[in-house]
């Protein structure tokens, strides 16, 4: 509890997710480290419970592997994918595999981030295609 | 909290639904909660005038404790509106339970009501925005499950063909249930080519979208054996929150049922073998599964073969979900009242034809959010004490 105090204790002027956008829009993954380097996502205020210290920003080199997935086929739309990648870091965010047919997105798939731009009110945010098609 | 609460302290003691399927045109949910208090207190042969405890849940209802307290003119010494998704009912029994044993209120009433069906879900059920969810448009909750079926099918080799079994078994338990919403009977190749929502899940594994609710009443152990129905006894409570969103959730094959379960069990000093009857919350086929193995019943990853073959049907070696589930007779989104109500009247011996012979004990496990929250409550007849 203590650990955090410093890091809370002062106002913030930007949000973890703002800081998070903006990263994106320069073409970076990022995602939170604590003190002994353990991976953090979704970025937070503050460490949880299990992690030690304050948090950091970190870069991710953009390579995960697929750890579960699912597809969805909208009527009149064609499937799309929503799968969960474990990033090589040590970290895990939904996203979604495209390049390849939705259904042909496998457990272990070995992929690499693009970021999809801000679209209208939608602010910028991480998809992956397959390692080999990319 | 199962050092300090006592095995057998207060029992569920009136149980009742109120209208289900699609109700009138207009009705509220807090009409619905009342219809449940009112015939569960019938159940009993209690009075509204006995009632000195609220507890209520409600996705529709921002404060549904005062608005059943005002609509009924009840003045509770002690009320909760807990809320945690469909296992919030699970826990509002530990929390009565806890009021009882401290004198906090004598007589209690949890209630749930939802006109989801007729009111349209979209207009009753808006999700939260997840800026690292909602931009990928998982169709949740179902997604959530989907993948945790991906997870499952991966590692143990687990079938579509086996998820559709649990679907095909709460359908036979479900014919045998008048009040049930389905009833036709239902076979794996039309759970397997019916609309896919998220794959592998299509929407006969996913739980139906009607209205309903209902009420159940506490009371202490003293005062249940008063009462004129034989008293289901709270023999064991435990709880689990291991996440809110499907993408924190640390191994999608393992749900906090297995702790709250583990919790559950201990305070009631019982193994999953000596439970006659299981009853848990099947929003989808997957989670069936999941919670049979957290549960003990089978080992983890066995699930898909441990369902095959008729095992949870009626007639088969372990009777679960035998009112025909969220799957087949009913789910207003928070499903877990009816969880408990089903394995009251088990004990009871009063389910007809779907009664299970010799119920003794019986397990009812809710779940809330996508896998996120989970309570169990282990019930026993007056053998039990």
């Amino acid at each position: 509890m203590t650990d955090n105090t410093p890091q809370v204790a002062v106002r913030l002027t930007t949000s973890p997710l703002k800081q998070f956008r903006d990263r994106l829009a320069g073409g970076e993954l990022a995602y939170q480290v604590d003190e002994d380097g353990r991976a953090l996502f979704y970025p937070r205020v503050a460490a949880p419970a299990g992690y030690r210290g304050e948090l950091r920003w970190a870069t991710s080199a953009g390579l995960g592997t697929v750890y579960a997935t699912t597809f969805i086929s909208p009527k009149g739309e064609s499937a799309y994918n929503v799968a969960l990648i474990d990033m090589d870091e040590g970290f895990r965010l939904m996203s979604r595999v495209e390049s390849i047919p939705a259904e042909q997105v496998r457990i272990g798939l070995r992929v690499r981030v693009r970021i999809h731009p801000a679209e209208g009110d939608e602010g910028p945010y991480p998809v992956f295609d397959p390692v080999e098609a990319a | 909290m199962n050092t300090t609460l006592k095995r057998g302290s207060a029992a569920i003691v009136g149980v009742a639904e109120s209208d289900l399927g699609e109700v009138a045109a207009g009705m509220s949910v807090i009409d619905l909660m009342a219809q449940g208090v009112h015939r569960a207190l019938a159940d009993c042969g209690l009075a509204l005038a006995d009632v000195d405890g609220v507890f209520a849940a409600a996705g529709q209802s921002r404060m549904p404790s005062t608005a059943l307290c005002e609509y009924l003119g009840l003045k509770p010494r002690y009320q909760d509106c807990t809320m945690m998704g469909g296992s919030s009912f699970m826990t509002h029994v530990a929390h009565a339970q806890a009021a009882i044993e401290l004198g906090l209120c004598e007589v209690a009433v949890i209630a749930y009501g939802s006109t989801q069906r007729s009111a349209g879900r979209k207009n009753v059920a808006p999700r939260e925005y997840n800026p690292y969810e909602t931009p990928f448009r998982p169709v949740l909750p179902a997604s959530a499950y989907a993948l945790a079926a991906s997870r499952h099918m991966h590692l143990y080799g687990t079938t579509r063909e086996q998820l559709a079994q649990i679907a095909v078994a709460a359908r036979q338990w479900a014919l045998l249930n008048p009040v049930a919403w389905e009833k036709e009977p239902l076979t794996v190749e039309q759970v397997l080519a019916a609309r896919m929502v998220s794959h592998p899940l299509t929407v006969r594994d996913c739980c139906l979208v009607t209205d309903g609710g209902g009420a159940l009443v506490m009371t202490s152990a003293a005062r249940a054996k008063t009462l004129r129905k034989p008293p289901a006894f709270v023999l064991g409570v435990g709880e689990s929150i291991s996440h809110q969103t499907i993408s924190n959730m640390a191994d999608l094959t393992v749900t906090g049922a297995a702790r709250s379960g583990a919790q559950a069990y201990a305070m009631a000093g019982l193994k999953p073998q000596d439970i006659d009857v299981v009853q848990v919350y099947d929003a989808f086929t997957i989670t069936t599964l999941l919670f049979l193995e957290d549960l003990g019943f089978c080992p983890k990853g066995e699930g898909g073969r441990f369902v095959s073959d008729g095992a949870i049907a009626p007639g088969g070696r372990l009777p679960v979900n035998t009112n025909g589930g969220g799957l087949s007779y009913c789910h207003p989104g928070m499903y877990g009242l009816f969880v408990l109500m089903e394995a009251v009247r088990q004990l009871r011996g009063e389910c007809g034809e779907r009664q299970v012979a010799g119920c003794e004990t019986a397990i009812a496990h809710g779940n809330g959010g996508v896998l996120s929250s989970q309570s169990t409550v282990v019930l026993g007849s007056a053998s039990t004490i």
